[in-house]
């Protein structure tokens, strides 16, 4: 098991490097840094000066890969891409265009993401399961046949839709909850109160019906009939033996997406005003900040492949037959 | 009228696409095990009219595809013919007015009057705050107060029962063609059909017409679903959006599908080293969550397109090569889970007798792979490729608005919803235009949805067919 898990965790190294070789290129080979300077002092009468100088205040003006001019072991590593895209292996992500370290923003922000994700992704899970169960339950019936409608009505809606009609019927007619903000403390219900239920309500569609795929395959086995054989309720039946085996093939799509909680969702805080990951994220987007962008990629990519060993991990706590070797 | 065609890049892919897919129906037509999976879909009720429904948004999207420039009046007298900066669409020209008759700024649905106040001088040299008349909707009615509900029931009237007679002409002329080509009379055609779903596609063609008679007949004289801002008709904005939804979900598939269908097989079928390469490309490509990805590619791609300036002669032409751009990225991001798809099936068939067979006759690895293994897996790409648009038109919206979507400049849902969205903050409400985008939208993804699950049914052969075997 140890072995095995060093193992991934070597193998997630290549991979990282792949992204960061990507991200790279992206940022610097396909564009020169003098492109992005332009770019973000305007286009037309721009001095050669005041690029020079953007590209000083970044660290940019160095050569990219191989620094001929220098000495030593510094050939390699004063350059751009020594100290912009190798130095993230170790979560050194250097400074925003406004002057701010990324690594202590990204601290700061995890938690009111997190806040919002967290509960959005377990309520969710336990409804979605529930809903999905229900309509197996009551599989073949007209029941089963409205759920299902519903689903595909539900994941037809755009999830802007979901964000913008909530706030406005719940916040703007009601008046129940603010609009958007963001409090720390017990005050802050008040603020995740819709976002988590606009979250959940945006999922029900295409997770409860993959669910109700997946309880399907499973009430046809043998042990089903077994269970039902032996008088057992059609609702026990389903809610802990099915429930039980079905387990594995969700927990592939749901163990993987925990780690990137943290990241938070980029449409839900920018509409809600939560300072967490996805409204930086969007921010940095819109005011073109290369550095947090390219920060937040090699973060997703870390944090997904952190999930992708999770969810190997987690095979073996709900199926006792699978070894990892 | 003089004018010069203009073939748009996205253009260009939406008519290669059309002739793969005409080329494609002509293919499997010869073949009879081939069509059979497509009879099942035909016979799927919720299919054929989700077919319809999507055939109908497809219709405006090919018409809006279809460009020119006309020319302008030669003015200095030299024969040299210059031709307008705007280009225009064939669907502009139909909708006709719908295009150019803007009011000043909002105005509800079927409004006759102006949203906001303005200052009006009397005959008698007052100054007044009212609400202006329109320019345009409903001009033509002398005393809106008395005359405005009769005229639009009216029209409404008028409008569904031309739609109906013309959708019931067109039912009837459908029937009667097809049942002379096969040479026998209508009625027997039609009974002959009982177990098709033919009446659905009947009633519903019936419907859209009527529904089409409605539109057409109030969008002469009234803006059917309000102005926006800079008194735009939201209808005609709703309208040119189809073609960029379109163009995102079929284009972007287009592109992936090469990546997608050579290197999974690949992927597949050697094993080995290939097999290690392509899912570390895979794997690094999916690890990066796909909207970063997206958008660390779009904030690039402006960067070069700023930088090129010289490449493109009119706004259109960069806004359409940025279309081009994002369908090309959106592909690159989403190639990967069918790419994974295509492996797993690949593995699978390899190890069946037939490939073996093939194998040990000494046929060649790349016949193997295109004559054996790929039409094998046709049936996942297509579920997959179907399922992909609907995901494909919504993520548009979302991606405009997060700002790596589609040029501002470009008609979408997105850039409706973007450009709309502070306006419920307003007092009174302005709702049409969000309502009127997110409606289209609706109506576009979930036919899609409907059509994709009737393909799914249709085409995999995992699912236990016991109707069937009649």
């Amino acid at each position: 098991m140890i072995a095995y898990l060093i193992r991934r965790i070597l193998y997630a190294i290549p991979i990282l490097i792949g992204v960061n070789l990507l991200t790279f290129a992206l940022f610097f080979v396909i564009n020169t840094p003098d492109d992005m300077a332009r770019v973000q002092l305007g286009m037309k009468r721009v001095t050669p000066e005041a690029i020079e100088k953007w590209k000083e205040q970044r660290g940019y003006d160095k050569p990219l890969m191989f620094n001929t001019q220098a000495a030593g072991s510094d050939k390699l590593t004063d350059t751009i891409f020594f100290q912009k895209s190798a130095s993230m292996f170790v979560f050194d992500f250097g400074y925003s265009d406004d002057g701010r370290s990324i690594s202590r923003e990204i601290l700061t922000r995890m938690l009111p993401s997190l806040v919002i994700a967290l509960p959005t992704f377990v309520l969710g899970l336990m409804f979605y399961v529930t809903f999905a169960l229900l309509m197996t339950l009551f599989r073949g019936t007209a029941l089963d046949v409205a759920g299902v409608t519903l689903c595909v009505l539900l994941m037809s809606i755009s999830s802007l839709f979901y964000i913008i009609g909530g706030q406005f019927v719940v916040s703007k007619l009601w008046h129940w909850v603010p609009i958007s903000g963001y409090a720390g403390g017990a005050d802050s219900l008040r603020f995740i109160l819709l976002p988590v239920l606009i979250g959940i309500v945006a999922g029900i569609g295409s997770s409860s019906r993959w669910y109700r795929t997946i309880f399907l395959e499973e009430v046809g086995r043998d042990y089903v009939r077994t269970a039902r054989a032996k008088g057992l309720s059609e609702l026990r039946v389903l809610f802990k033996h099915v429930l039980k085996n079905a387990m594995i093939p969700i927990l592939t799509g749901v163990v993987a997406v925990i780690p990137l909680l943290f990241m938070g969702s980029l449409l839900t805080e920018s509409f809600f005003g939560i300072p967490g990951l996805g409204s930086y994220t969007i921010d940095a987007i819109q005011a073109q900040d290369f550095g947090v962008v390219r920060a937040m990629v090699f973060l997703g990519s870390a944090l997904y492949i952190v999930g992708l060993i999770l969810t190997d991990i987690s095979y073996t706590v709900v199926d006792p037959r699978v070894r990892l070797q | 009228m003089n004018f010069k065609l203009v073939l748009l890049w996205t253009d260009a892919m939406i008519f290669l696409l059309l002739a793969v897919a005409l080329a494609g129906a002509w293919l499997i037509r010869q073949r009879p095990h081939l069509l059979l999976p497509w009879q099942r879909l035909f016979r799927s009720r919720i299919g054929m009219v989700s077919l319809l429904v999507l055939s109908l948004f497809i219709v405006v999207g090919l018409l809006d595809s279809m460009h020119y420039r006309v020319a302008l009046p030669d003015k200095n007298g030299n024969g040299q013919t210059v031709y307008a900066a705007e280009v225009l669409s064939v669907f502009d020209t139909l909708v006709g007015d719908l295009r150019s008759q803007n009011e000043k700024t909002y105005s509800a649905p079927m409004a006759v009057y102006l949203y906001a106040k303005e200052s009006m001088e009397t005959a008698d040299g007052k100054i007044l705050r009212e609400y202006p008349r329109l320019k345009y909707g409903g001009a033509h009615l002398q005393d809106p107060q008395n005359e405005h509900t009769g005229d639009v029931l009216k029209r409404s009237l008028y409008g569904l029962f031309a739609g109906w007679l013309g959708g019931v002409l067109l039912a009837l002329l459908v029937v009667s063609v097809a049942a002379a080509r096969s040479r026998t009379t209508a009625r027997q055609w039609v009974e002959a059909r009982q177990h098709t779903p033919l009446n659905a596609v009947l009633a519903s063609v019936i419907l859209l017409a009527m529904l089409f008679g409605l539109t057409a007949n109030l969008a002469g004289a009234y803006h059917v679903l309000g102005t926006d801002k800079v008194g735009q008709d939201v209808l005609y904005l709703s309208l040119k959006s189809i073609r960029t939804g379109l163009v995102i979900g079929t284009v972007t598939t287009l592109v992936m599908l090469p990546f997608a269908l050579f290197l999974g097989i690949a992927a597949g079928y050697f094993r080995g080293w290939v097999d290690d390469v392509i899912q570390y490309i895979y794997t690094v490509l999916s690890s990066i969550p796909s909207v970063l990805l997206i958008a660390a590619a779009v904030l690039m791609m402006q960067v070069t397109i700023e930088k090129h300036g010289e490449w493109f002669s009119s706004s259109v032409e960069r806004a359409d090569l940025r279309l081009l751009f994002l369908c090309l990225i959106l592909g690159v991001t989403s190639w990967t889970g069918l790419c994974r798809l295509l492996r797993g099936e690949a593995l699978k068939l390899r190890e069946l007798e037939y490939i073996q067979a093939a194998q040990s006759f000494g046929v060649s690895s790349m016949r193997i792979l295109s004559r054996h293994i790929l039409p094998n897996v046709m049936h996942i790409v297509l579920i997959a490729v179907v399922m992909d648009f609907s995901a494909l038109v919504l993520a548009e919206a979302v991606l405009s608005y997060v700002g790596v979507g589609v040029d501002p400049s470009t008609n979408s849902f997105g850039t409706l919803i973007n450009n709309a969205r502070l306006e419920m903050g307003r007092e009174p409400m302005v709702w049409w235009t969000l309502a009127a985008a997110f409606s289209f939208m609706l109506v576009l993804v979930l036919a899609a949805n409907l059509f994709a699950d009737a393909v799914r049914d249709a085409f995999d052969p995992r699912l236990n067919r016991t109707g069937d075997a009649k």
